[in-house]
């Protein structure tokens, strides 16, 4: 085997790399889901805090679409079979109104960055 | 047997001819309808409304020039652009949904030198939201699309900025954003969303408020100069209005058909 002693020390240096996101991790606090600012006025979401929490960026994208493409204004819940307005300022954020204790706590922890206030108006008002 | 065998080659050769340009032409041939995309004519999305929206089969807006004035039209123009959250920006990057603009630049190919002095010195434009709309033909991404009811609007998500629709829109209604259109809003309204750098916007006949039985902002506030209504419904107001005036449209000649009308 030639350059037998470069290709282990190339190898050795490839699994330290490979594993720093493991062993850089060790002894520090596992996830935990943020707090979250729960509404105050008002007690049901469009669907079940299951539901949402999973699904919600694609319930969002699926809106969307069916408003500015089709038309379609309005949402039926599946969970308590009321009519919501599609509608991220008008309806999400008429409950959550403040966007840095809801939106962002858990976007940012899971570090992602969703354009959606890049047009639509966070309430609360914007940062300067 | 020799001559037939040719025959049957020639008629077979002819069908696989046939065959391959029977997409192109249907393409060609499409559109103007709910089906699928055409080259010709721009296809048109169907609306679904809910109980309160105003419908019509085809909507249009009359606008009486002899009734706008300076007052008039700047509260309109500063109604529309505050509710739907347009900037304005000092220089050539400004945005505007509706503007107040001179005579001669709204009908190129109608007015002549000896105009009477006290008649309308300027009247306002905005997207003609035409019947044959040559934005909605130029989008790559068919992020303005028309509406069943001849509505024009944008799908600002999908918008990529290639200004296509600006190169091909020939009343330049269509404004784009070259900066945070934020910075130079002094007020936003948090029920209509803002835009952001890089798109492409225009008037969209206050769609949002027809969804909700409203009035175009504009036409509340234009003390009887604008009128909006069904061009298909002979009993509406704007039917009424054409057949009871004569009435201009912005460069009938190119073929776009506009659907604002201005009563001279």
């Amino acid at each position: 085997m030639y350059d037998k002693n470069k290709i282990l020390i190339g190898l050795a240096v490839f699994v330290v790399f490979m594993t720093y996101p493991f062993w850089n991790n060790i002894g520090s606090a596992a996830y935990q889901r943020p707090e979250l600012e729960k509404p105050k006025n008002a007690k049901d979401c469009v669907e079940s805090v299951e539901f949402m929490r999973a699904e919600h960026m694609a319930m969002l994208n699926e809106w969307r679409d069916e408003v500015v493409r089709g038309g379609e204004h309005e949402y039926h819940s599946t969970a308590n079979h009321q009519v919501f307005q599609k509608s991220l300022s008008k309806t999400c954020m008429k409950c959550h109104e403040n966007k840095d204790q809801f939106c962002d706590k858990c976007h940012a922890t899971v570090s992602v960055n969703p354009y959606c206030w890049d047009c639509h108006v966070d309430p609360k008002g914007e940062k300067k | 047997m020799k001559t037939q065998r040719r025959n049957f080659l020639k008629i077979a050769a002819m069908a696989v001819l046939g065959w391959g340009v029977r997409p192109a032409s249907e393409l060609l041939a499409a559109g103007g309808g709910t089906a699928s995309e055409g080259l010709l004519f721009a296809s048109r999305h169907k609306v679904h409304v809910g109980p309160n929206a105003l419908t019509a089969s085809r909507w249009a807006m009359v606008i009486d020039t002899a009734k706008l004035n300076e007052k008039v039209m700047e509260d309109i123009v500063h109604t529309c652009h505050s509710i739907h959250n347009v900037p304005t920006i000092p220089g050539n990057q400004n945005i505007k949904w509706i503007w107040e603009t001179h005579m001669d630049h709204l009908f190129l190919e109608d007015l002549h030198e000896y105009q009477p002095e006290a008649g309308a010195k300027s009247a306002l434009a905005l997207c003609n939201h035409c019947d044959n709309p040559p934005c909605v033909r130029v989008c790559p991404t068919k992020a303005t699309f028309q509406r069943e009811d001849g509505i024009v609007m944008m799908d600002f998500h999908r918008c990529i900025g290639c200004r296509y629709c600006m190169a091909g829109c020939p009343y330049g209604s269509r404004s784009f954003n070259f900066m945070d259109p934020r910075k130079h809003l002094e007020t936003t309204n948090p029920d209509f969303p803002t835009r952001t750098k890089g798109v492409v916007e225009k008037c969209e006949f206050c769609a949002e408020r027809l969804a909700e039985g409203k009035m175009p902002a504009c036409v509340e506030v234009s003390e009887g100069a604008l009128a909006f209504g069904d061009l298909g419904d002979p009993e509406s107001e704007v039917r009424k209005l054409l057949a009871e005036r004569f009435s201009i449209r912005r460069s009938p000649t190119l073929g776009t058909k506009p659907c604002v009308y201005y009563l001279v």
